[in-house]
């Protein structure tokens, strides 16, 4: 193995969240980053997500996956940001030296002042998703048909069933419709689709699919390639009601049943984890308990749009700038107290999960979903006992990101802070 | 008269609008519950447009099959499948610039294809 090479900052993953993290990182003066990405090229799934609609809150246009991943590329190029391709992080240890490998430089050890987990998610395939039947070939998930399709050229079926209403699922079903193959039917187990309403209506409504709500796969035939499948409706537990089995004929059965950070280097390294969102816990800053951790865009949480990614990222690059400098002056690094930020009544996480008032700019965002549809209910904050925020909404959904802004004024004003708490109200 | 049910994209609430047609004419619309619901009603109905997404082959790039494409502009959602159906005879020379012109004027809509992807 080579000598140990050296850079302040090295971000896993060449993603949007990595190169908005690397770009944010140089504009804030440091001069020693490497990115290191697994693809044979910077941008990651955006690469393959082909349709409009990025960027118009960072860019206020709307642009394809593969545009505004462009954008960010040719930003860290003019910035001469170092980054290395076709290359697998094998490791991270708890001091920091990065472990990894590509076919130039074998075996390679970066030791690092900071590092940023970038690694985005991946998609819940069949085998976590407990689906009788044979394994056929013809079953993918949903990114994967979009890699094939859009990236590599090929239609991996003529005759489609998709399980799961999440966004790539739906974005897939019209992909596939144009190509020339027939969807027959969007499947969803839950009463309510994940999916954005926009996609619902100009994917789904307008090529005329039908989406079938509490509905699931429970049979999956043919022993070589799939042969068909059979749907039958949920009850309120998820379980299949008898009697209401549906055959469909079909060559392939796509799954979009929801993304997973992908965090095994982070779990490797001791980094701790949110259960809820499957990605490390982290402060204001964006970092995790490992000190001069940090983690953003899909491996922190799964995002629903890469303008919020973006956002996040250069947080963390910023911050990861921020530690770097401080580490040469001792005493710098203030151990004040975490006041947790506590997710009840409806809303299943936040990010942060933990907020040091000191180290916080005067505004910071916190992101947090909610468990269910709720509609005319209010979005609560308060600090201790006393309520600062009850904003009104018509509707909150799963499969919308929502955030409140916290301000550092406030959260400095109360004597004895001891925990932020986010719900939803009625009234 | 006619009654066109749609979706509204706004938001999540998804309000059912409910329009009356009279031919082409609007003649009321119901069911949208912010002013956005009803821009998008009036236009679904009268004038149905899309930005319409695909790929094309790329000659002369081997690590490069397709590139991605676009509609410059939104297009008649009539002419969707004519647009796709288009772009199945096209293919791009590489080099290819995002931006770069694939299709001109795709099926008489007045609109270019252009690339999303450089190759």
């Amino acid at each position: 193995m080579s000598e140990c090479m050296q850079a302040d900052i090295v971000i896993i993953g060449g993603g949007p969240a990595g190169l908005a993290a690397a770009v944010a990182a140089r504009d804030a003066g440091e001069d020693s980053i490497l990115v290191l990405e697994r693809d044979s090229r910077l941008g990651g799934i955006l690469n393959q997500c082909i349709h409009n609609g990025f960027g118009l809150h960072t860019f206020e246009e709307e642009l394809t996956g593969p545009e505004y991943a462009q954008r960010f590329i040719d930003m860290a190029a003019e910035r001469k940001i170092d980054y290395k391709l076709n290359t697998m992080v094998l490791s991270i240890s708890r001091d920091k030296v990065v472990t990894a490998m590509n076919r130039e430089d074998g075996m390679f050890q970066v030791q690092a002042k900071a590092v940023i987990l970038a690694m985005g998610c991946r998609e819940r395939p069949r085998g976590a998703l407990n689906i009788p039947g044979y394994r056929p070939a013809g079953i993918f998930t949903a990114g994967t048909a979009q890699r094939l399709v859009n990236i590599e050229g090929y239609l991996p079926g003529r005759e489609i069933v998709i399980l799961g209403s999440g966004d790539i699922g739906l974005i897939m079903a019209r992909r596939m419709t144009l190509e020339g193959a027939k969807v027959k039917v969007v499947a969803e187990l839950m009463p309510y689709s994940g999916g954005l309403k926009r996609n619902i209506v100009q994917c789904l409504n307008d090529f005329n699919i039908p989406l079938k709500l509490s509905h699931t796969v429970v049979d999956i035939r043919g022993k070589e390639r799939v042969e068909g499948v059979t749907i039958a409706q949920v009850d309120s537990h998820g379980k299949p009601v008898p009697g209401t089995e549906e055959d469909y004929t079909c060559d392939t059965l796509l799954l979009s049943c929801g993304l997973i950070p992908e965090n095994e280097l982070s779990a490797q390294m001791g980094v701790e984890m949110n259960p809820v969102t499957k990605g490390p816990m982290v402060n204001e800053s964006l970092e995790t308990n490992v000190e001069g951790v940090f983690a953003c865009g899909n491996v922190l949480h799964v995002h629903d749009l890469v303008d919020f990614v973006s956002e996040e990222a250069e947080n963390a690059g910023r911050n990861a700038v921020k530690y770097v400098r401080a580490m040469g002056r001792p005493g710098s690094r203030k151990e004040t107290g975490a006041v947790p930020v506590l997710a009840t009544d409806g809303v299943r996480y936040t990010v942060p999960v933990c907020v040091r008032p000191d180290y916080m700019d005067d505004k910071l965002t916190v992101r947090f979903r909610v468990g269910n549809v709720y509609r005319d209910h209010y979005i609560a904050v308060y600090l201790n006992d006393e309520r600062i925020l009850h904003r009104k909404r018509q509707i909150l959904a799963p499969g919308e990101m929502e955030q409140v802004i916290l301000d550092r004024e406030k959260l400095k004003n109360v004597p004895d802070l001891r925990q932020i708490r986010i719900c939803l109200e009625k009234d | 008269m006619e009654k066109r049910e749609l979706t509204c994209i706004g938001c999540p609430m998804g309000c059912q609008i409910t329009v009356e047609m009279d031919g082409k004419e609007v003649k009321d619309i119901q069911g949208y519950t912010c002013k956005r619901g009803k821009i998008y009603a009036q236009k679904e109905v009268t004038n149905p447009t899309r930005i319409v997404t695909s790929t094309v082959r790329v000659t002369g790039n081997p690590e490069v099959p397709v590139i991605s494409v676009k509609t410059a502009q939104d297009i008649p959602k009539a002419d969707i499948f004519d647009c796709v159906r288009a772009l199945k005879n096209v293919t791009a020379v590489s080099p290819v610039k995002i931006g770069d012109v694939i299709l001109h004027d795709v099926c008489g809509t007045g609109v270019d294809v252009i690339a999303t992807k450089s190759a």
